[in-house]
């Protein structure tokens, strides 16, 4: 179990280094190749009246005329110790962990990123709680009355929440139940878990909702397509053989090894969820990690964009690591490997 | 009381189990009836198909289709099985009958250990402490011989050998002491020097709890092993019942011959091929009219007619062996005296 845990924590910290390179590489990299210089790459941290000979002094001072893998080296170490920018006009300082230091707001890109984190994890866990409980529910009770005009209607309404798109469920349910019913507050109505726990799951609850459908439809199809198999399987017969109560059988032998599948997509969905769910958040107005990297995109502010981009991606690995975990715990045989 | 000991155990009396497919009717298990006393072991021997283990299946209960039909009546200790409740059913099961399945590695589940898949046995009918429980399953993984059991408890399936995950397998089954225990094809999974010690393992165990044991196969060197009765079974019924004796020595179904024939034998001449019984067996939803083996059968000429139009009955005159064949009894008889014994001899 112990090397298992060590293989796997590795992995995890080599995956966040070449998750760090692509993400490099697609920032400052890519546009070279599509026929940035150095100095039109230098141009966006200056002025627009900047002069040609300005603008040279500071793509030398910034690092871009400096060899691909020296800049990296310099942006990633910037990411550990923290690093300083000096554009000429002054020098900024970017204390470790420097994910970007953006010149639009001239300063680092970090505090506001940590600022947005709780809304979108908010966000993400409520959604993720109802998207679980209910596809696995509508799942299991799908598998178990196979052919029913419950199953019919489950995955009929399943393949429905797949297809719809956010932005159509969102709009549609916002302005029914917060404009014509009341129900819910409108959208940007964010309050802090901290500041009043009721009112933070009432202005979300709708989000949830609208994210939670669009998942949970694919968590119930998966969970159906997963206890059909298991249900066949030897060890049910014998777990009934056993004398054991249908509701045991089902739950206990027949959910538990169902379960693998459905523990390795919600890690990825998770971790990238909480990487900033763009839609949802500008749907509804939450300003969490997903507006931000819409925003950065928008103004052309490459260290914001950048910044969430790394931490969304660190996020995924993060949530890799935990699925193997999992797995371990849900499964003894990976224990042994 | 002196009477209710001579009552089987088990009683199943014409048990029928038709399965209603798009297809057809398919008669699984069609007018079978055997009895099995404590202390006692019947094998049930056939192809592939015969209807053994849905038997099996529909004495434990276990027939959760929609679409299955049982009629008949199978009786375990007096009380009828057969549209009984389900939860009545269910109590019975582990406790009053327990089963042993073909495959222990598929058949125990991958995710919990050996030692919690006994504990859990057992404590669905014994109110007990988990720890009591605990004692309870390294006692009975020492009893069916796992080595080391208070540490081999804590194992999964995987870790075990096949032969180990069939003791503990067994193990499973005896947790509460059951007074029936069915094997179905207990030993088809496992290497033959294996097969050998779970069968003496099963023989042990039957003499210690005084259980009836029903051992389904398809191999007839099991059940000359370990059965008393032997009942083969073609097309979802009976085509010979008696004891092992009578079916070995002088066995009279063609069916059983074929069954006997085509058995490799380590006293067998070698220069002598084995005989394969011709053809395949039959749809269990047309199945032929008449005797079903007749398609088969290399004597029906001997009788003709009835062989395909008549069904016959598995006739027991004034003993407990039963033949459904419609050739006459002496008939039969010098057809084992004279072709199918020398084979063997």
């Amino acid at each position: 179990m112990l090397s298992y845990l060590i293989r796997r924590l590795i992995a995890a910290a080599g995956l966040v280094v070449v998750i760090s390179m692509i993400t490099f590489a697609i920032f400052y990299v890519a546009p070279r190749i599509g026929g940035a210089t150095s100095e039109s790459m230098a141009s966006r941290y200056v002025g627009r009246s900047a002069t040609g000979a300005t603008v040279e002094q500071i793509a030398e001072r910034l690092g871009f005329n400096d060899p691909i893998p020296v800049q990296y080296w310099n942006w990633a170490k910037g990411v550990v110790v923290g690093t300083t920018y000096d554009y000429g006009a002054g020098v900024e300082k970017c204390p470790a962990p420097c994910l970007g230091y953006s010149f639009r707001t001239q300063q680092p890109v970090l505090p506001e990123i940590k600022r947005r984190i709780p809304i979108t994890f908010s966000l993400a866990i409520g959604a993720a709680f109802l998207w679980v409980v209910s596809g696995v529910a509508v799942g299991v009770l799908s598998a178990l009355k196979r052919g029913s005009i419950f199953d019919r209607i489950a995955m009929t309404v399943a393949l429905a929440g797949v297809s719809m798109p956010i932005f159509w469920t969102g709009l549609i349910s916002l302005s029914y139940f917060s404009y014509t019913l009341g129900w819910t507050p409108p959208g940007a109505s964010y309050v802090p878990l901290t500041e009043n726990p009721l009112k933070w799951a009432h202005g979300l609850l709708l989000p949830w909702i609208t994210l939670a459908l669009l998942f949970s439809a694919q968590y119930a199809r998966l969970t159906r397509a997963g206890m059909l198999e298991t249900m066949g399987e030897d060890y049910i017969r014998t777990a009934r053989a056993k004398g054991l109560r249908e509701r045991t059988v089902v739950m206990k032998h027949g959910l538990r090894g169902a379960l693998t599948p459905i523990v390795t997509i919600f890690g990825l969905d998770f971790g990238l969820l909480i990487g900033g769910a763009v839609l949802t958040e500008t749907v509804f107005g939450l300003p969490g990690l997903g507006q931000l990297a819409i925003q950065g995109t928008k103004n052309n502010d490459l260290p914001q964009v950048l910044g969430v981009v790394l931490l969304a991606a660190l996020f995924v690995a993060v949530a890799n690591l935990v699925v193997d975990l999992l797995y371990a715990v849900v499964d003894p045989r990976v224990r042994a490997k | 009381m002196t009477d209710n000991v001579k009552t089987p155990y088990l009683d199943v009396n014409d048990l029928r189990v038709h399965f209603r497919t798009d297809d057809g009717l398919v008669r699984s298990v069609d007018g079978l009836s055997f009895q099995v006393e404590r202390g006692k072991t019947l094998g049930i021997v056939g192809e592939s198909g015969s209807g053994k283990s849905v038997t099996s299946m529909a004495v434990m209960g276990l027939h959760t289709a929609s679409n299955a039909e049982l009629t008949g009546s199978i009786r375990l200790d007096g009380q009828e099985l057969v549209g009984a409740g389900k939860e009545a059913v269910r109590a019975l099961r582990g406790k009053k009958m327990a089963m042993i399945f073909q495959d222990p590695l598929s058949a125990m589940h991958p995710y919990y250990t050996v030692g919690n898949q006994i504990i859990e046995a057992y404590r669905i009918h014994n109110k007990v402490t988990k720890k009591v429980a605990r004692k309870h399953a390294i006692d009975l993984l020492d009893r069916v011989g796992i080595p080391e059991p208070g540490k081999r408890v804590d194992s999964y399936p995987h870790q075990f050998s096949g032969g180990m995950r069939q003791r503990a397998m067994i193990a499973m089954a005896l947790s509460c002491d059951p007074d029936l225990l069915i094997a179905d094809e207990p030993t088809t999974a496992l290497d033959v020097t294996v097969q050998a010690q779970i069968l003496d393992l099963i023989r042990d165990l039957q003499k210690d709890f005084n259980s009836a044991v029903v051992i389904i196969t398809h191999d007839l060197g099991v059940v000359a092993e370990v059965a008393d009765d032997i009942l083969v079974m073609y097309a979802g019924r009976a085509v010979e019942y008696g004891t092992a004796e009578e079916i070995f020595n002088e066995g009279e179904h063609p069916y059983t011959w074929g069954l006997l024939s085509s058995m490799p034998r380590f006293d067998r001449k070698r220069t002598e091929r084995l005989e394969p019984i011709k053809g395949t067996p039959p749809s269990l939803i047309r199945v032929p009219k008449g005797c079903p083996f007749n398609p088969r059968c290399q004597y029906v000429d001997l009788v003709g007619e009835p062989c395909v139009t008549e069904r016959p009955s598995l006739l027991a005159e004034g003993s407990s062996h039963g033949v459904a064949c419609h050739i006459p009894p002496e008939q039969r008889s010098a057809i084992w005296n004279d072709e199918i014994a020398p084979r063997f001899a």
